[in-house]
This record gives structure tokens, C-alpha cells and sequence, in this order.
């Protein structure tokens, strides 16, 4: 290899010493679990897993243009970037649209 | 629901305003955009043209996708909120159609897409957030694998150890980012009534995976990012040591390993 090459007795004292650390959480790993059903608490199913793993499709009839003139209203408002580009809902309210 | 032309109603009468039933490519394109009038030769049981019902459709069309989007990217509609994610999703959906009918894979063209929306650009950490939650929901439909036994590495002598190759575990994937997205999908997604403060100047890399039944999101040391993605594109343990080595000082492979192995990145060794 061409640069800040590993010896090959570095890389084995490394591999050596990962495993060495390991060796004790390995039974953990291999306990084995089951699928349970109806034990979940509201929300925090498995089974919720993205979409499609529910039933979408209501209709809430609704043709908005260009509504991404709109100001985040999540937490992404409460956190600002660093350097000069700020998500400020102050310097952005001019985008809102008319209620 | 499929994107196929309507069948055409039993008790069609001879209208002549009618005419031939639309083309499926005709039927679809105006699906997605709501200026667009309704294709020709749509009729409803009466034989009239029947606007109101397609739009009740191209509306439907929309809205489950944005769900869908909303269901498989929570941290980005907690971010934005509500009424910015579902403008946002309007966009997407109308430009990103699905590619295939499974609903759990719609949407991996998100992240650049929110990478490269300009009213984005003052968020520019929206897209690393998107690309944990895609492989989180890849992780959870990968197939099952058995995580790579770390004893199967004490087998290999010590002077063929740096020639290894690691097969990767079918759900795991690395997300290198210069934003803090373990803190951002923690707080606004699996943690969302903790109110901690997150430092957008600490920089975190993840890897995704699921050595068992549940999806886990394991954050990287230093040069962890780029050891494992070499090692994932099939390079050597002695050659992912030494790039790693190279992008930051403070990498350990014993550390890097160690995680790597205890968070089931891999399911086989091979190639000594």
C-alpha cells in the first residue's frame, strides 16, 4: 500500500485485541429471539416500518401550489446552521403566504 | 391502486363527446399534475367526460404518496413540520413517481432531492437525516443474515490477518455525514419528548444495521466511516486500516473493529 501503510503484525495485535474484548458479549448476541405479537407498546410496534406497512390513501382534497414558500415549522427552526445561513423564521416571515 | 387506464364502464352508451378511452402514459402523466385537464375519453357510467371523479383520483394519487413519504422519512416531517413537509412531499411525489408498485421502497430519491431544493439550502443537514431513515427502512426489509461469529477471526494466522475481506450483512449500510445525525434522528424520531440541545458543528458518521430483529443505528469513531465503507466495497482489513489511517490520526482498529463486529456489520470473512 502506498501511504501510512499498517505492518501486518499491528493489524494482527488489532484483530486480536477486537475479538479478545468481544469474546464475552458473544452469548448475548446469540440468544435467540422470537417474533411476539400483541406486546407492543402504541407506536412502538415493529410493525410500523414505513410505508405500506399501513393503510394510506384518504383523500383530504387540497391542490396547493407552491406551498414551499412556507417557513418549517418544525424543530428544524430551533437549530441554526453555522456561518452565515440561518434558518431565523424572523428573516423569513416575509415568505409566508396569506393565510 | 395501479397507474393502468380505468376500465371501461359495462353500460358505456354510444356518447359521442367520449371517444376512444385514454392511453395508460396519457392517464398517468395527467395524474400527476393538477392543472393538467383530464385525459380524453374518460367517462364516468354515464358516458360523460367525469372530471370531478379524476381529480378525486389524481388527489388520492398525491396524498397516499405523501403519507407514504411522511411514514418512511418521520424524522424529516418532524423537522419541517406538518404543513412544510406535506407542500414538500406535493413536490416530490409529483416529479418522483414510484419506479415499482412496493410502496416500502418509495422514496430513495428523497435525500438529494432535499439536497438540491433550493428553499432547503439554509438546512443542509435535512439530507444526511433522510439518508439514515432510507437505510433505516432498508435495514428493516433486508434479508435476515447471521452476523460473521468473531471467533472465526481468532482462525485466520496472523501473517494472512491484513489480507481479509469482509462480506457484508445484507441490512447494513454506512451514512458518513458532517452533521451530528445520530443526535437529529434520535431527537426526531426515537427519543421525540427529550428536549437536548444538538451541536450542529460535531460532525457523526453512522452505520445502519440489523444483526437481529431490530434496527440499530451505531454511531462511527473517527476514520470508522471510511474503514468500514472500504471494507463494504470489498477492500482488505490492512488496506481499510491504513485509509482510515490516513483521513484521521485518532483511528483504532482494534475500537473500529471491535464495534463493526459487535453491531453486526458482517456476515463472513473470506479471501486468506
Amino acid at each position: 500500500m502506498k501511504h501510512k501503510a499498517m505492518s501486518a503484525a499491528i493489524v494482527a495485535g488489532a484483530v486480536a485485541t477486537a475479538v479478545a474484548g468481544l469474546s464475552s458479549t458473544v452469548p448475548a448476541h446469540a440468544q435467540a429471539k422470537e417474533k411476539c405479537y400483541g406486546v407492543s407498546l402504541k407506536g412502538q410496534n415493529d410493525c410500523k416500518a414505513g410505508a405500506g406497512t399501513t393503510c394510506a390513501g384518504t383523500s383530504t382534497v387540497d391542490y396547493q401550489g407552491n406551498a414551499w414558500t412556507l417557513v418549517p415549522k418544525g424543530t428544524c427552526v430551533t437549530m441554526d446552521v453555522p456561518g452565515d445561513r440561518h434558518g431565523s423564521l424572523t428573516e423569513l416571515k416575509r415568505d409566508l403566504p396569506k393565510a | 391502486m395501479t397507474m393502468a387506464a380505468p376500465k371501461p364502464s359495462s353500460d358505456r352508451s354510444e356518447s359521442t363527446d367520449a371517444g376512444a378511452a385514454p392511453g395508460s402514459r396519457e392517464f398517468s402523466e395527467a395524474l400527476l399534475d393538477p392543472e393538467a385537464a383530464p385525459p380524453a375519453g374518460l367517462v364516468g357510467p354515464d358516458g360523460k367526460a367525469a372530471p370531478k371523479r379524476f381529480n378525486v383520483y389524481r388527489n388520492n394519487v398525491i396524498v397516499s404518496l405523501s403519507e407514504a413519504l411522511g411514514q418512511s422519512f418521520p424524522a424529516i416531517l418532524s423537522l419541517l413540520g406538518e404543513d412544510y413537509f406535506n407542500a414538500l412531499a406535493r413536490a416530490f411525489v409529483t416529479r418522483h413517481p414510484p419506479e415499482t408498485p412496493v410502496l416500502m421502497w418509495y422514496g430513495g430519491a428523497f435525500a438529494d432531492f432535499l439536497e438540491r431544493f433550493p428553499p432547503l439550502a439554509a438546512y443542509p443537514y435535512l439530507a444526511d437525516v433522510a439518508r439514515v431513515e432510507w437505510a433505516w427502512l432498508q435495514a428493516y426489509h433486508a434479508a435476515d443474515a447471521t452476523p460473521l461469529n468473531p471467533a472465526e477471526l481468532s482462525a485466520v494466522a496472523p501473517d494472512k490477518i491484513a489480507g481479509v475481506r469482509f462480506a457484508r450483512h445484507p441490512a447494513a449500510a454506512v451514512v458518513t455525514s458532517k452533521w451530528p445525525v445520530l443526535d437529529l434522528v434520535r431527537a426526531n424520531r426515537f427519543a421525540t419528548d427529550t428536549a437536548d440541545s444538538i451541536d450542529l458543528d460535531a460532525p457523526q458518521s453512522v452505520l445502519v444495521t440489523r444483526p437481529d430483529m431490530d434496527v440499530g443505528v451505531f454511531l462511527l469513531r473517527p476514520g470508522g466511516e471510511v474503514f468500514l465503507s472500504a471494507l463494504f466495497e470489498g477492500t482488505t482489513l490492512g488496506e481499510a486500516a491504513a485509509s482510515a489511517l490516513e483521513k484521521t490520526s485518532e483511528f483504532s482498529l482494534a475500537d473500529c473493529l471491535s464495534d463493526c463486529l459487535s453491531s453486526g456489520a458482517f456476515t463472513a470473512i473470506e479471501g486468506y
